[in-house]
């Protein structure tokens, strides 16, 4: 159980929701969240949008059952925290150098303001943009602002057609499987599809790699999102 | 207090086991909680060739429930002697290997494998679809699932518990079948075929249209199926469905079981099954009982 610190309604139901963790967390790491006794049965992926020697902060939207019990939550409630899960961006990049691009689309953006926060502080001479895609009211600009060297964001387009790939040393990309694609597909047409790096959102059960509920096809055979992923190299994935 | 069971020669040091398919061979489970505190695991089914399982979504949620169709992902019975059987015999607790099938011969192949391993309990699922039958389960007609058990037991040098469907025609007479043909043991309930359907897309919301249900929402059907078989024979019965804490493992247990499975609860919470054994500890030691056998089938 951990306490929630913070909660905050932000737009279009979106919430930022601060809970008490200690434990050591890696850009692109997720927590199975939960706030209800035994139904619903399943725990709730989440990103970490942020963590700091307090706590971990998550972004969500609230699209159903889950989500919506946890809207209702206040500071001072608890919430049952299970991880960090997941591999994280850190473990798929290697090491980074000159510039590098994150496209999130939607709640995808959710994992790139600690990444961008994490990658700055390991790599003070990286350039990191940001590509934030959005169906509504745009978010924390602010705070992507902060952590990012250009701020680029799209309202009801396709935040992909404002990216030139080929600039990049790496593109990191977290969003809906269609916005994914087509990076992977216009990164191809560059002729740079080794750089980029996505990280998956599949249905989990377990989140820590028993049940194979999430497992995804790769160029390297079946990897299971949960405990392999949700990071991987976006050719491993798109190609096929 | 004694929690001990011995399932046809096979040492459970309590009754509470972990049910095949939601904790894989026990590597990452092992790491959060400890598995010698449990008196089983029964690990992923295996078939004899590896398999990558089935494409599309393979998880859903439902009221009191989930339906997977995972499709038997596993990395064929080879793949699990050469990789992962020694980490699921080091672990101090009986070690139950699931064996699946998806005509006679794989199963009869694998066991012939299994044959050379030191285990300590076979439970085969003919829950699988039969590719001969039309993809029909193997579980569901008694007379179909007699070939597969009677060549099963002629070959099997291991203890053999058979692991029934609840979408059988008739769970007692399958359950009497395996008795008749010399199994040591029958274990159920598997999931209960169910569907959903994506009303926007107007489709199946699994790409094999049909799915396995299991968790909460099963338990009291489960329960009277473990009932009606543990009355109908005499070898010992594993019972599982739905089980989520104590109150319903000892529920199983009076209904008959001498060793239950907890599956999906695993989901729950990852520690569920070790507190199952600490609430049913308390139940003995408040209602002033020595032994769980004392309990079990009283209903
Ligand atoms: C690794 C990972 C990281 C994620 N990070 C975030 C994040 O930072 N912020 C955020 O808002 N959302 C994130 N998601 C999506 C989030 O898990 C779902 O929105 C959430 O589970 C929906 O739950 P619900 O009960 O509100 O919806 P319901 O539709 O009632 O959920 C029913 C079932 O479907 C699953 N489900 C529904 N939508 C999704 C989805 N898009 N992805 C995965 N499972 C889904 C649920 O987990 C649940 O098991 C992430 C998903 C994954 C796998
Ligand atoms: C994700 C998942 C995978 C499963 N895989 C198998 C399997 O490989 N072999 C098998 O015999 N049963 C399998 N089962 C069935 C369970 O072992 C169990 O019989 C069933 O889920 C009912 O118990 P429960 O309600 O406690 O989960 C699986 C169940 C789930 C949820
Ligand atoms: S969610 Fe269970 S293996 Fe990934």
């Amino acid at each position: 159980m951990a306490v929630i610190l913070y909660h905050k309604k932000l737009s279009d139901g979106f919430f930022l929701l601060k809970a008490e963790a200690h434990a050591r967390v890696f850009p692109g790491q997720f927590y199975m969240l939960r706030a209800w006794g035994d139904c619903p049965v399943l725990s709730r992926p989440v990103s970490v949008y942020d963590a700091d020697g307090d706590g971990v902060t998550f972004l969500y939207k609230v699209v159903g059952k889950g989500t919506r019990i946890i809207s209702k939550l206040k500071p001072g409630d608890d919430i049952t925290l299970q991880g960090p899960y997941g591999n994280g961006f850190f473990d798929v990049l290697g090491d980074a150098s000159g510039s590098i691009a994150m496209v999130g689309g939607g709640v995808g953006i959710a994992p790139f303001y600690y990444t961008a926060k994490k990658l700055k502080i390991k790599y003070p001479k990286v350039s990191v943009d940001m590509y934030l895609g959005f169906s509504g009211t745009p978010l924390l600009l602010d705070a992507f602002g902060r952590v990012s060297d250009n701020l680029v964001t799209d309202v009801g387009g396709y935040i992909t057609d404002k990216i030139a790939p080929e600039k990049y040393g790496q593109i990191l990309t977290c969003g809906p499987q269609a916005m994914m694609r087509a990076l992977y597909q216009k990164c191809k047409t560059a002729g740079v599809s080794e750089k980029l790096y996505v990280s998956l959102e599949n249905r989990m059960a377990c989140g820590i790699g028993t049940c194979l509920v999430c497992s995804c096809r790769t160029t390297d055979g079946n990897k299971k999102t949960c405990a392999d992923g949700p990071v991987f190299k976006g050719e491993a994935v798109f190609s096929l | 207090m004694n929690m001990e069971v011995n399932f046809s020669g096979a040492r459970f040091k309590n009754p509470v086991a972990l049910a095949s398919g939601t904790c894989g061979f026990g590597r990452e489970l092992n790491k959060i909680i400890d598995l010698s505190r449990l008196g089983g695991i029964s690990t992923k089914g295996l078939t004899l060739n590896r398999r990558d399982g089935n494409d599309g979504i393979r998880i859903w949620e439902t009221e009191g429930g989930i339906m997977n169709s995972v499709g038997l992902e596993n990395p064929g019975v080879k793949g699990f002697i050469d990789n992962e059987l020694t980490f699921v015999r080091s672990l101090d607790t009986v070690g139950i290997v699931n064996l699946g099938g998806h005509s006679i011969d794989d199963y009869l192949e694998g066991i012939k494998l299994l044959n050379d391993v030191r285990l300590d309990i076979l439970e085969l699922n003919i829950s699988c679809p039969n590719l001969k039958q039309g993809g029909m389960s193997f579980g569901v007609k008694t007379e179909i699932a007699r070939e597969i058990v009677r060549k099963s037991r002629a070959l099997c040098k291991h203890t053999l518990v058979v692991k029934l469907s609840p979408n059988a025609e008739d769970i007692t007479a399958l359950a009497r079948m395996c008795e008749d043909e010399g199994a040591d043991g029958v274990s159920l309930v598997n999931t209960f075929l169910a569907l959903a359907i994506d009303i926007n897309a107007k489709k199946p919301v699994f790409q094999n249209i049909y799915a396995g249900l299991s968790g909460p929402a099963i338990k009291p059907i489960a329960l009277r199926m473990v009932h009606q078989v543990a009355r109908a024979v005499k070898i010992p019965v594993m019972g599982m469905g739905g089980i989520s804490n104590a109150g319903d493992a000892i529920e199983f247990i009076m209904a008959g079981a001498s060793v239950i499975q907890v599956g999906t609860a695993s989901f729950i919470d990852p520690s569920r099954p070790i507190e199952i054994v600490g609430g049913i500890e308390k139940y003995l030691s408040d209602n002033k009982i020595g032994d769980i056998r004392e309990i079990t089938g009283i209903v």
